[in-house]
């Protein structure tokens, strides 16, 4: 049941609970600093946005840090602050999420700003008129970024029914068109205790924690959720290709493969293939941002940079709840054309497609992923992220059972994934090809 | 539990007989060890006619030594999850690695090959370069990059060891040859440049034994100085712009240079920059910038007092017709600042945050190391974050103003954008 290693005596089991209103509660203490982190955790993101509306997910994010009934705009800040805390907040596919650490005796603040945050949003309409700018400038940043823009475009030519096709900040055109009704009716329709998961870790006492949830939160009524979009994304049927061309200097590839969703019996063992490819990521999207991955024997990093056809490479498989895409991105060394960088990379894939891997590579590879496991645990926040996360997607009991997952795969399973998703028709190959 | 607020970090520091510093920490949070290895051998150390030579070292250190091969090195830590991290700033080339704890000894034996023994291989020399190349041409076509490096080469000037790029020019890097690397290497990798920090779940004294087996027998001559110019602080105002037209958004960056870490001013200014552009969602810049006039995702100012005066850069991306309008902001911000100073609730807010975060600030053991590495570069001594709290309280509103007045003026700003803006700001 523990998160931290059995080694571990400062961390409990996570107890969970369920309020009246629907509202799921995970607690789990541990006592390593004096601080407490809260995730207030939200089952809508881009995947639930149509035509039109693209965005407004993050968009909502956005305003609901920009004050409630109770909580004026000009005092959002400075609340968690007085703790020396921090707080933040994203939008994703399956999820939005907000987050604050702090001390602990900031707890009851953190609840309460959470629970004002799940019902009593303002949306000031001069507040969401210059938030629109200042989302349409986080775009234009992305944009500036070529690996971005080709991330976009490859993701959105290989998913074309899904709406996990469109990229979270939204395409401009609904930015700026989008009303403050779009906005208010988006979030009244899914900031309902019985579409979220509350978690609070930390150095705090579990029955005292709850107690203050079931205060802050147990007096808002549960209501109905706005539909979800289901589509299922059908099989791709011939290989899809992209290419952009623009002023650059530096070329990049992206190759997209239709990749198995959390619950699938693949997931693990895609995370395992992906490991020999490109090193060994974890799997807290969070905490992974910060480490690179422990890829030098890694065989795209071998094929590739080691060679010095690329100057970086690396893998993506992301935890999703529908299937979303696995991707392999490839930076260019300066000079060497595209064609000859995606030759090598397909021809790596394409070994691994016929061979399988060695046992020596699998054991290597769930090496890696233990100590991630263990790296990425290393701070209360990180350990209320993995439980959120998962419960948003999945079920937060996923968490506990990845050392065991990982550990159990085979090489058959990997060599069968390698050969089933890994195919020429179920990829999509993106090339950012620069003029100068 | 709460060690870290009550009794303080209290790290165990030992100068081995080579000269070679350790500091370690025990932390039991996760079966891990986090090893930080700081060589004072930065970009500052560079040849001032080959810029880029210490950032060529930090990606080709780990590529090989005189007794293991680059595949080796890769296959022993990539088995055990671990990776090594190579970075180097203005002062340091850093080697970060955390590990299992029952891999500790293993890995910092390799580590301390690495920084005793790299080979520097001519074929991994070669391969890297290309890489090198490529970064400085992703550089280039990144307004973010062009505008931090183009301001601090008019702040220090193009000679100055502050005002060179840290990864050099693609014609500066194709100079660097192994025998480049390894005269460098010889000259500044010497015991005495060594600030190891260990930080984990691992006795202190445990931990200080196993570096000693690992470095005690490394010798070497003195630290060779190098000169850093004090800068002129600017008379005027500077405006710069970097056409690139193929981008969407431009980024301004805003500075002056400031004052020495060890000044007394120091944490006067520390809190003047975290009301101006840190606070929350970016202090004042923020609050005015970003969510008053909905003009940028992100403006934020930081301040960098070193060994010599360091800049103080306000950064924000924003979109090409906003330009005027933001350095105009800033303008109007900064002149407020230095006429009205700061008011007792940003003054007392400020205080309580940089306080209260401390303890998060120390809650990993990367954090704690990245902090100790901090205290030993300085002189700041091992009581340092016992210090912190009184050292902020002490600030009284004159003391921020004063820093304010003495670091903010306007009329005295170097301004540079980077991106498709090709207007007449002044």
């Amino acid at each position: 049941m523990a998160i931290l290693a059995p080694q571990s005596p400062a961390a409990t089991a996570v107890h969970e609970e369920v309020l009246d209103n629907g509202l799921r509660v995970l607690i789990q203490e541990v006592h390593t600093a004096p601080l407490a982190s809260v995730w207030c955790w939200y089952r809508v993101g881009s995947r639930d946005e149509g035509p039109g509306q693209t965005g407004v997910s993050h968009w909502v994010e956005h305003m609901n840090f920009k004050g409630t009934t109770n909580i004026p705009r000009d005092r959002v800040k400075g609340i968690i602050e007085q703790y020396g805390g921090y707080w933040n907040g994203y939008t994703w596919v399956d999820q939005t999420t907000y987050t604050e650490t702090a001390t602990r005796d900031a707890l009851d603040h953190m609840l309460f700003i959470e629970a004002e945050r799940m019902t009593n949003g303002l949306y000031d309409p001069a507040d969401c008129e210059s938030e629109r700018t200042v989302i349409i400038s986080e775009l234009q940043g992305g944009e500036n970024d070529p690996d971005q823009l080709l991330d976009q475009e490859m993701t959105a030519t290989a998913i074309q029914a899904h709406p996990y096709r469109h990229p979270t900040i939204g395409w401009l055109s609904d930015l700026q068109t989008m009303t403050r009704e779009d906005l208010y009716g988006y979030y009244r329709g899914f900031y309902v205790p019985n579409n979220a998961t509350l978690v609070i870790v930390g150095d705090i006492d579990t029955a005292a924690a709850l107690k203050s949830a079931a205060k802050q939160f147990g007096g808002i009524p549960s209501r109905d959720v706005r539909r979800h979009i289901h589509t299922r994304e059908p099989e791709q049927l011939g290989e899809r290709r992209v290419t952009i061309r623009r002023e650059g200097t530096t070329a990049y590839l992206k190759i997209g493969y239709h990749a198995p969703a959390i619950g699938s019996p693949d997931f693990f063992p895609m995370l395992l293939l992906d490991a020999v490819l490109s090193g060994a990521k974890g799997m807290n999207l969070w905490a992974s941002f910060r480490t690179p991955p422990p890829q030098r024997s890694a065989r795209l990093y071998q094929a590739l940079v080691n060679t010095g056809v690329a100057s970086a490479v690396g893998g993506a498989l992301m935890p999703t709840q529908d299937p979303f895409v696995y991707t392999i991105s490839v930076t260019a060394t300066e000079g060497v054309p595209l064609a000859r960088v995606e030759e090598v990379t397909l021809g790596a894939i394409e070994d691994v497609r016929a061979s399988g891997l060695t046992a020596h590579e699998l054991r290597k590879a769930k090496n890696q992923l233990r100590a991630r496991l263990v790296f990425e645990n290393d701070s209360i926040t990180n350990i209320a992220h993995q439980l959120g996360y998962y419960e948003t997607i999945d079920s937060w009991q996923i968490v506990s059972s990845m050392p065991e997952r990982i550990e159990a795969v085979t090489l058959d399973e990997v060599a069968a994934v390698a050969e089933q998703r890994l195919q020429a028709s179920n990829r999509t190959i993106g090339w950012f090809d620069p003029v100068s | 539990m709460s060690t870290i607020t009550h009794a303080g970090l209290a790290p165990v520091r030992e100068v081995l007989a080579n000269g070679a510093r350790v500091m370690a920490k025990e932390s039991r949070t996760t079966p891990a060890v986090t090893i930080h290895a700081a060589v004072y051998s930065g970009t500052v150390c560079d040849p001032p006619s080959q810029p880029g030579v210490a950032h060529f070292i930090s990606r080709t250190i780990d590529r090989g030594t005189t007794s293991r091969s680059a595949d080796q090195i890769a296959e022993e830590l990539d088995s055990r999850g671990v990776s090594l991290t190579p970075s180097v700033n203005r002062h340091a080339l850093s080697l970060v690695s955390t590990c299992l704890v029952e891999d500790f000894e293993s890995v910092l034996s390799i580590v301390a090959d690495i920084i005793l023994n790299p080979a520097f291989p001519e074929a991994e020399v070669q391969t890297r370069r290309g890489e090198i190349i490529t970064t400085i041409r992703q550089d280039e076509d990144n307004p973010a990059a062009v505008a931090s490096e183009a301001i601090m080469e008019i702040l220090y000037g193009a000679a100055h060891p502050y005002g060179r790029r840290t990864r050099g020019t693609v014609e500066s890097v194709d100079t660097i040859t192994r025998s480049t690397l390894q005269t460098f290497h010889g000259s500044w990798f010497v015991p005495e440049a060594l600030s190891l920090v260990i930080v984990g779940d691992v006795e202190p004294e445990l931990a200080v034994e196993a570096a000693s087996r690992a470095f005690g027998g490394w010798r070497g001559g003195s630290l060779p100085t190098v000169t850093l110019p004090i800068p002129e602080s600017s008379r005027e105002r500077r405006v710069h712009l970097v056409p690139m037209m193929n981008k969407v958004q431009a980024d301004l960056a805003y500075g002056f240079t400031s004052i020495l870490r060890s000044d007394p001013a120091y944490y006067s200014y520390w809190l003047m920059n975290n009301i101006l552009g840190q606070y929350s969602i970016g202090g004042r810049l923020g609050d005015s910038i970003r969510e008053r006039q909905g003009m940028a995702y992100y403006v934020f100012s930081s301040l960098d007092a070193n060994v010599i005066p360091g800049p103080l850069v306000i950064r924000a991306g924003v979109n090409p017709a906003n330009v005027e309008r933001a350095v105009s902001s800033i303008d109007g911000e900064l002149t407020r600042f230095v006429a009205e100073g700061p008011t007792d609730r940003e003054l007392s807010e400020s205080k309580q945050y940089l306080i209260g975060s401390m303890p998060r600030t120390l809650e990993t053991n990367i954090g704690i190391a990245n902090f100790l590495q901090t205290i030993e570069f300085f002189g700041l001594g091992l009581d340092y974050d016992r210090r912190v709290p009184s050292l902020l309280q002490a600030l009284t509103k004159e003391d921020v103003h004063a820093a304010a007045r003495a670091a903010l003026d306007p009329q005295r700003a170097t301004i540079v954008v980077a991106g498709p803006y090709a207007g007449s700001l002044r």
